[in-house]
């Protein structure tokens, strides 16, 4: 799956520390597949009608953004395929837990470092645009903001590339080092 | 050659290519598994025809979703069970080791692991679970990976990785008589924050990690990652030399792989005047018992501390988080949390339910009966633990107080078993996470140690085990 130019409105949630319990409380990770946990999202707030993934403008919106540290505690991939499966498909913040980092770039989600002040300066109703190869985040077609992303994981997003198969292809290395033994 | 720190021996010696524009392909010596995050890479695996490349270093176990009523799956919902056998399923088809509900072997994950000499200095391992940054109380390189890499793992034995930064935290001092491991680490995370270690691993030194025993090292190790620390560290020496040695899977003495092993192991070691990107230091000779009472790991207190009051709080959004905090907690601004009525007492978990935090839980409780009005779960972290525990007789002590003695698993922890508060109920857990609802829907944590939960479990509300003594 590759990664294409898109415009959206977003969801704001204003808050930092967002944690996977949060985005998905444990009782939904007795899955055995990773489709249909888009409707768990958030599903303990979610519980107050007047929470903001409940309005009208949420159910078509794919940016979601939040205050720092976001996806922090658990390893759970679920957090990211429940987002995705809502319809999300890039995520701005200050900052990423490590591990939900991986796993977000590792499906599709694109989570976009941009700083809290500018962050605070994002209007509500605007249209975004999120363009992966130029890494610009516009807003109502103008104003840009430049995100950084490593190269490698933009050339996965861009081109679908398949982490697996590319840890395969060195094979040869991965052999030689087995068999070299110098590991503890 | 430039000095090193122990995660960049441990990060070079595992480099099956090196970090350039694309990550690292890094080698992974031992991979743990468990029922909850691995059926959608065992399917992965499926769909692409591919087999576990190195089953010798894939061990799984089932710990999250099991019962610890009793062994019997009729006690957890249909979802649990299903995923239960679908481990069992997987492992037979992929011919993948599993220490299953009734294997003597069978434990919390980052329980067994150390416990069977599994878990050694200088490894790499992973595991789909944050909390694998346990084992690396033992001097290994241990992380939680996502699914995704689960699957990428059991496929090459390898994983893309960047190398994280390194970040030193120096606990100098002796504790004080009821003061433990635990408290030492909240207080680090109370010190830090939450993202405060994101993207670095840690390495816990100092006289005071020297003289702790393997299992508090573990408790540290363990709660690395509500720091979002990548990993934890603590230098392998004698203590944990001495730990090793014996168990089920260590190196023997046979034909000297034992000190061939061992002699790796004392090269392991920070260098010197090894360079840390970021350092702490923290002095634990006038550390008190810590609790949190809020919604995250770093939201705690001395145990006679009060509650922070946010009107004294000038940033804004650091005020609507604490404001957030109580009232989920429902505690008001500057009360103390002593006193504090608890519905439920846990003692488990892979944070403290080895044998050590049984002891010391049990040292409070002898001859004492638990509060009426609290219920008391005490959940051993394998098998072994509970073994070794029913032969010292902490069961009965435990039994006696008016506690339940359960089966060993994750239980009240994450809650996808059963075990779990109601709404509106409160806890004092031995477990790593108070997020909201982590323990059931609803449901308000206060993290502490496991003397602190066991003199609340005797009183009946939040106390100071140094009131009570027993330990
Ligand atoms: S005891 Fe809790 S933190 Fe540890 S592995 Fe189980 S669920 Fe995760």
């Amino acid at each position: 799956m590759k990664f294409e130019r898109f415009s959206s409105q977003a969801v704001f949630l204003n808050r930092e520390n967002i944690d996977t319990d949060q985005i998905i409380p444990a009782r939904f990770l007795k899955v055995t597949d990773k489709i249909g946990l888009g409707s768990a999202l958030f599903t303990d707030w979610r519980s107050d009608p007047a929470f903001v993934l409940n309005t009208p403008a949420a159910a078509t919106a794919k940016i979601l953004v939040s205050g720092a540290n976001f996806g922090c505690g658990s390893s759970r991939e679920h957090a990211v395929w429940a987002l995705w499966g809502f319809g999300f498909r890039a995520v701005i913040a200050p900052s990423f837990a490590d591990i939900f980092r991986q796993n977000a770039l590792k499906n599709g989600l694109l989570p976009i470092v941009v700083n809290a002040p500018t962050i605070a300066t994002l209007p509500a109703d605007a249209l975004f645009t999120v363009d992966l190869l130029d890494q610009t985040l516009s807003v109502d077609g103008d104003t840009r903001i430049l995100f950084p992303i490593d190269s490698f994981s933009k050339t996965c997003l861009l081109e679908g590339l398949d982490e697996l198969g590319y840890i395969l292809k060195h094979e040869a290395a991965i052999a030689a080092f087995e068999k070299a033994g110098t590991r503890a | 050659m430039p000095p090193k720190t122990l995660y960049d021996k441990i990060w070079d010696a595992h480099l099956v290519t090196p970090e350039t524009d694309a990550p690292a392909i890094l080698y992974i010596d031992l991979h743990l598994v468990h029922e909850v995050t691995t059926p959608q890479a065992f399917e992965g695996l499926r769909g692409r025809g591919l087999k576990v490349r190195r089953t010798d270093r894939t061990i799984a176990t089932m710990d999250h979703s099991i019962p610890t009523i009793s062994r019997s799956l009729s006690s957890v919902d249909s979802q649990a069970a299903d995923q239960v056998r679908r481990l069992e399923s997987n492992c037979r088809e992929f011919g993948v080791q599993l220490f299953g509900m009734d294997d003597r072997r069978q434990g919390i994950v980052h329980v067994i692991g150390p416990e069977l000499g599994l878990t050694q200095p200088g490894q790499t391992i992973v595991c789909g679970d944050s909390h694998t940054s346990t084992h690396g109380a033992l001097g290994a390189l241990a992380f939680g990976i996502g699914t995704t890499e689960v699957e990428q793992v059991l496929a090459s034995q390898c994983l893309l990785s960047r190398k994280s930064k390194n970040f030193a935290v120096e606990f100098d001092g002796a504790l004080r008589p009821g003061v433990t491991a635990k408290d030492m680490v909240l207080a680090l995370i109370g010190q830090i924050g939450t993202g405060g270690a994101t993207a670095h691993v840690l390495e816990y030194k100092g006289s005071a990690i020297r003289s702790l025993d393997m299992e508090s090292r573990m408790t540290i190790c363990n709660m690395s990652i509500e720091a979002g620390a990548r990993a934890g560290l603590v230098a392998p020496d004698e203590t944990t030399f001495q730990y090793v040695s014996g168990r089920e899977y260590a190196p023997k003495p046979k034909d000297g792989a034992w000190d061939r092993a061992l002699a790796k192991w004392k090269a392991l070691p920070s260098d010197q005047d090894a360079v840390y990107d970021r350092t702490v230091r923290i002095d634990v000779n006038s550390l008190e018992p810590v609790i949190t009472f809020g919604t995250n790991p770093g939201m705690s207190i001395p145990i006679t501390g009060h509650v922070p009051d946010p009107s004294n709080t000038a940033d804004s959004s650091a005020r609507a988080r604490l404001e957030g905090a109580l009232k989920y907690m429902d505690l008001k601004p500057g009360q103390q949390l002593l006193g504090h009525r608890v519905d439920v007492v846990f003692i488990g978990s892979c944070t403290n339910s080895r044998l050590s935090d049984l002891r010391s839980a049990a040292g409070v409780m002898r001859g004492r009966k638990v509060n009426p009005a609290v219920r008391v779960l005490v959940v051993p972290g394998s098998q072994e633990v509970k073994r070794q525990a029913e032969a010292e007789g902490l069961d009965r002590i435990f039994k006696d107080a008016g506690a339940q003695w359960r089966e060993p698993g994750c239980s009240m922890c994450i809650a996808m078993n059963g075990d779990q508060l109601e709404p509106g109920q409160s806890s004092v857990s031995t477990s790593n996470r108070n997020f909201e609802g982590r323990q059931g829907r609803g449901g308000r944590t206060f993290l502490a140690s496991p003397l602190t939960a066991a003199a609340t479990a005797i009183e009946g509300h939040i106390a100071d085990v140094r009131s009570l003594g027993g330990f």
